[in-house]
């Protein structure tokens, strides 16, 4: 089956030139280096949308505009709902420091009114309006928001970007298979005697393809995993400065199978490549007797 | 001059049973929208027989071989070789019996940046023989054609008549059961045309039916069995007309 890929020096003489010629292994580079920090973003984003979506599905907040002076009854009150996992007060320091930086000094204010908040994790089933009527007897115009609720839209568009990326890889890897068909038809019009001579001795389509097959799969090599490896260190270099960035980019991280798939995209291009070469080819040489 | 039988071979004797390496009935061939360049080509080949075909400039020869050696298909009519009707055969049923042709073109048709070793190995290769298979026989058969020193040039290092030993070399390589020559004497002299004639009757002796296409009534005449197929106005003439045997044997043949 891959009996191709292993052909003696003199079927590699067959079509002559020097083993890595021509513009395909630079725009296979390129497609790749494209193709992977696309796909590290798109990965990316992916992450980072199941790691908030994660972090959201059974947060919910516990909000009393005006505040509450009975604060402890209500955090009492919402930890011994059945279902309710974690309870927690946010601080009204916290609260004014959180206002502070839109309102300025203002936010420290006594005549300010700050909202009481209490963050709470639930589990799914939980009787949550039972909850909000309990509180409400405490504390009236108590109300609770899921997180989720809140941050939708921003996962929403973070998903979307993880699409939009993920069709940009198709979208170029398309474009790298036009630029490999391109390339093969090139490569049949500048042998178009070679190959008329050997099928005038009767070699076959496929005896004729191989040769370009093979060729086509060593630039498309080279190219893709120059390209992977110049990512790669763009990746790297970003990881680093995200690191430095700290909790602004913390959350935007790859896993080991984000780094499988991103390992396997070189590969996966050059077998693309070979099978779209592979098809041109044949396709071409049908055309003659 | 009585006319021969519909499809009968060229050098048919009455009564004669004969193999046939290739029957042609009712053979027509026209490019494109064109008028046709062959027409009504009725004749069989006997295997194991050295055949001339002659005629005048634009006679439809090379159209003839190209329909020979599976480079045209005919346009009508139907061509049989070694026993197969091959007129609409697939494509992929035709390299088979591509190799069992050998072909000298007019214009050597060597691949230029192959050497003149590989150039000769090509059938072989095609074939599937291995490097150490490749080896002997195309040195064996280099040296035939008397360019053993000549093994690593390119052709366009080599003199017309060499690369016209290079081609004939390449068609020979496999010990086709037809070999077909376009004009392979055109860019030799005398003396180096008599050589490749003697080469072409040492194949014929092997048994490889021969059929060369040339103006050259020298070389004609110092083919002792020969036969003779005319061509003018693409289609055939005097198709009973068999070679007469030149009267003496050739000399200098081989």
């Amino acid at each position: 089956m891959f009996a191709w890929l292993f052909v003696s020096p003199a079927e590699r003489r067959l079509l002559g030139g020097p083993r890595f010629g021509g513009p395909t292994p630079w725009v296979i580079a390129i497609m790749s280096f494209s193709i992977m920090l696309i796909a590290a973003s798109g990965l990316a984003l992916a992450s980072t949308a199941a790691l908030v979506s994660r972090s959201i599905e059974s947060r919910y907040a516990l909000e009393v505009p005006g505040g509450a002076n009975n604060l402890d009854t209500l955090v009492r009150t919402v930890r011994s709902a059945p279902g309710v996992t974690a309870v927690e007060a946010v601080p009204e320091s916290e609260m004014r420091r959180t206002l502070e930086r839109w309102l300025g000094p203002a936010a420290q204010g006594a005549e300010l009114p700050v909202p009481a908040l209490i963050d709470f994790d639930a589990a799914p089933g939980t009787n949550l309006s039972a909850l909000q009527q309990r509180a409400q007897s405490i504390a009236p115009g108590a109300r609770i928001s899921a997180h989720g609720a809140s941050v939708g839209p921003l996962l929403h568009s973070l998903r979307l970007l993880q699409w939009v990326a993920f069709g940009l890889v198709v979208l170029l890897s398309i474009a790298a298979s036009a630029a490999v068909v391109l390339a093969a038809r090139g490569a049949l019009d500048t042998h178009r005697f070679t190959i008329d001579v050997m099928h005038g001795i009767g070699a076959t389509d496929l005896q004729v393809t191989h040769l370009f097959q093979r060729k086509i799969l060593i630039d498309a090599l080279v190219g893709s995993l120059a390209g992977a490896v110049a990512a790669a260190i763009v990746l790297l270099l970003l990881a680093s400065g995200a690191a430095l960035a700290g909790e602004l980019t913390g959350g935007a991280t790859l896993g080991l199978v984000d780094l499988l798939v991103l390992a396997a995209l070189p590969f996966a291009l050059t077998l693309l490549a070979t099978w779209v070469a592979r098809t041109a080819v044949l396709r071409a040489l049908r055309k003659a007797l | 001059m009585a006319r021969r039988a519909h499809g009968a071979p060229l050098d048919q004797a009455p009564g004669d049973e004969v193999v046939a390496v290739a029957e042609f009935d009712s053979v027509g061939l026209r490019y494109g929208t064109g008028a046709e360049v062959l027409r009504d080509l009725d004749f069989r080949l006997r295997s194991g027989s050295f055949y001339f075909l002659t005629g005048p400039s634009g006679a439809g020869k090379t159209s003839l071989l190209k329909l020979l050696y599976l480079a045209q298909r005919p346009t009508r009519g139907r061509i049989k070789l070694f026993g197969e009707e091959l007129s609409d055969a697939p494509r992929e049923a035709l390299p088979p019996f591509r190799r069992r042709i050998g072909v000298v073109f007019q214009d050597f048709r060597l691949v230029r940046h192959l050497s003149a070793f590989d150039n000769v190995a090509l059938p072989l290769r095609v074939a599937g023989a291995s490097d150490e298979e490749v080896e002997g026989p195309v040195r064996e058969m280099l040296a035939w054609v008397g360019l053993a020193d000549r093994a690593s040039a390119r052709p366009p290092t080599l003199s017309g008549g060499e690369q016209q030993r290079v081609a004939i070399a390449r068609a020979v390589i496999n010990r086709p059961e037809l070999l077909v020559a376009d004009e392979p004497t055109g860019n030799v002299d005398a003396d180096m045309a008599n050589r490749l004639m003697g080469l072409f009757t040492a194949m014929n002796r092997l048994g490889t039916t021969v059929v060369v296409a040339t103006h050259d009534v020298g070389l004609i005449t110092a083919t002792p069995g020969a036969q003779l197929i005319r061509l003018e106005n693409g289609t055939l003439v005097d198709p009973t007309g068999t070679l007469r045997n030149p009267p003496h044997p050739p000399r200098g043949d081989g």
